[in-house]
C-alpha cells in the first residue's frame, strides 16, 4: 500500500511557495467551472420545457382549453403590482383577440405563510376559475382550500365584482357575501381578499396587460 | 500471476466492502442526515440513492485523476468544490429527465453534498488510488448506500401505511435501527460458523 501511494499517491509539496497552492485552488475552480458550465448547457433546454409543461398543467386547471387557441404558458408578462414584486400574467386568445388572463395573486395573510392562487379572469372581469398554486396551511384545516380536499375553491368560478358587489367581497362574518371554509376562517379570509384584489387588478389594468410584448424565459424562441 | 490474482481479489474487496463489510448507512453510520429525511418511499429512496451514486462515482474518478495536480494544502477545499460541481450537475440532470421526480425530492438533491460518505471516499480514497480502484470504490459505498436508502423506504412506506410514525423521522431511526441489528446478527452468525 505505501509503495503504490509513493509511486501513484501524492507527491510531498508541503516545502512549495504558498502561491502554487493558490493557483492549484484556482485551476480547480476553473474546472469545476467547468463541469456545471456543461451541465448547465446541456440540460437547460429541456429544464425550460419541463418548466412550461407544469406551467401549462397549472394553467388548464382554470382555464378551458375550448377558450382559447393561443400558448399561454409561452404568452406571459411580468407585471410589478405595488408594494411588492413582480408578478406573473399570462394572457389567452383566440383568433388573435384576448378572452382572459391568469393572474398570480399572494394572500401574504394566511394562517401560516404566503398562499399563491391563480385567478382566471375573462375579459369581462368574470372568475373562470380560482386554484391555490401553493400554501402551507394546516392540514385539516386550511387545507381545504384545495380542491382535492372540498369544493369551497370552486365557489368563486362564474363571479365578478358585481357578484356580489365589490364592497360585498367579504366573508359573511365580516359583513359580506361570501361563504367561510368553516373552523378556517383565518385562511378563507386570505383567499377571497387576494381573489378580489387580483380581480380588481385585472379590471384597472386589463388593457395594458393584453397589449404588452410577451416576456419571460418561456416565451423565447428557441436557440 | 500470483501478482495479478491479489490484485483483482484486491479490487473485488474495494468493490464489496462499501456494500456490506463497511457500507456508509449501517456500518460506518455516515450520512445518516439524508438517510432518514428521504427514505419516506421507496421511489424516494432509489431516486436519491442513484443521484448519491452518481455523485460519489464521478468524484472519485475526477479525484482521482487529478490527485497528483492538487496540491495537499488545498486538497479539502478542492474536494469540496469537486463535490460541490457534480451535485449542482446531477440537480439539474434529475430536473431535465426526472422532473416529476424532482417535485419530490428535488429539496433534497442539494443536501447529497453534505453527505460525508462522499467526501470521506475521496479524500480517504480517491485521491491516493489510481482510477480503477477508485471507481470500484465510489460503486461499492455509492451502491451500498442506494441499498440501505432504498430498503429503508420500502419498509417505511409498507410499514407507514398502517402506522403513521414510521413515516416520521423517528420511524426512520426505527427502520435504521432494525437494519443494524439485522446486519450485526448476521456478523455474529458468520463469525460463530
Ligand atoms: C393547530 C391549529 C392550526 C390551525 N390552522 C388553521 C388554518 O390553517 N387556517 C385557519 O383559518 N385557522 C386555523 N386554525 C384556527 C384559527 O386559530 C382560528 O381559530 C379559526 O380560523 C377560526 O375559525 P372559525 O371562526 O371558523 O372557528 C388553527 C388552529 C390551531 C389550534
Amino acid at each position: 500500500m505505501s509503495e503504490q501511494e509513493k509511486e501513484l499517491g501524492m507527491p510531498a509539496r508541503a516545502g512549495r511557495p504558498a502561491w502554487q497552492a493558490v493557483l492549484s485552488l484556482a485551476a480547480f475552480a476553473a474546472l469545476v467551472g467547468l463541469v456545471v458550465g456543461v451541465a448547465w448547457d446541456a440540460t437547460r433546454e429541456r429544464i425550460a420545457d419541463n418548466e412550461a409543461r407544469r406551467v401549462l398543467a397549472e394553467l388548464s386547471a382554470v382555464l378551458p382549453p375550448a377558450l382559447y387557441d393561443n400558448e399561454p404558458h409561452r404568452d406571459m408578462i411580468l407585471v410589478s403590482w405595488p408594494g411588492d414584486e413582480q408578478r406573473q400574467v399570462w394572457r389567452a386568445r383566440r383568433d388573435g383577440r384576448p378572452v382572459a388572463a391568469v393572474l398570480t395573486s399572494l394572500a401574504p395573510d394566511g394562517y401560516s405563510g404566503q398562499i399563491r392562487l391563480l385567478v382566471a379572469v375573462t375579459t369581462d372581469g368574470t372568475i373562470l376559475g380560482v386554484r391555490v398554486a401553493t400554501h402551507s396551511e394546516t392540514p385539516g384545516i386550511g387545507d381545504a382550500i384545495e380542491p382535492r380536499k372540498s369544493p369551497w375553491i370552486g365557489n368563486f368560478a362564474g363571479r365578478s365584482l358585481t357578484d356580489p358587489p365589490e364592497a360585498r367581497w367579504r366573508l359573511r362574518k365580516d359583513g359580506g357575501d361570501l361563504d367561510a371554509i368553516s373552523g378556517a376562517t383565518i385562511t378563507s379570509r386570505a383567499v377571497v381578499a387576494a381573489t378580489r384584489r387580483a380581480v380588481q387588478y385585472f379590471r384597472q389594468h386589463r388593457d395594458e396587460i393584453f397589449a404588452a410584448p410577451a416576456s419571460g424565459a418561456a416565451n423565447k424562441p428557441r436557440d | 500471476m500470483t501478482a495479478q490474482t491479489s490484485t483483482s481479489r484486491n479490487y473485488r474487496e474495494t468493490f464489496s466492502s462499501g456494500i456490506w463489510s463497511r457500507n456508509p448507512g449501517i456500518a460506518q453510520l455516515l450520512g445518516l442526515c439524508p438517510l432518514l429525511a428521504v427514505s419516506r418511499t421507496l421511489l424516494t429512496g432509489l431516486a436519491l440513492g442513484i443521484a448519491t451514486l452518481l455523485v460519489i462515482c464521478a468524484t472519485n474518478v475526477l479525484v482521482s485523476a487529478t490527485r497528483r495536480w492538487i496540491d495537499p494544502r488545498v486538497r479539502l477545499p478542492a474536494l469540496v468544490l469537486i463535490i460541490a460541481a457534480f451535485v449542482t450537475s446531477v440537480d439539474l440532470l434529475f430536473k431535465a429527465w426526472w422532473f416529476e421526480l424532482y417535485g419530490e425530492i428535488g429539496l433534497f438533491i442539494p443536501l447529497i453534498v453534505t453527505n460525508c460518505v462522499i467526501l470521506s471516499r475521496a479524500e480517504a480514497f480517491a485521491s491516493r488510488n489510481p482510477l480503477l480502484p477508485a471507481l470500484l470504490d465510489g460503486l461499492g459505498h455509492g451502491i451500498g448506500f442506494l441499498l440501505v436508502l432504498t430498503v429503508l423506504g420500502a419498509v417505511r412506506e409498507l410499514v407507514g401505511n398502517g402506522l403513521l410514525i414510521a413515516s416520521l423521522p423517528p420511524g426512520g431511526f426505527f427502520a435504521l435501527a432494525g437494519l443494524i441489528a439485522l446486519r450485526n446478527f448476521c456478523l455474529t452468525r458468520e463469525a460463530a460458523a
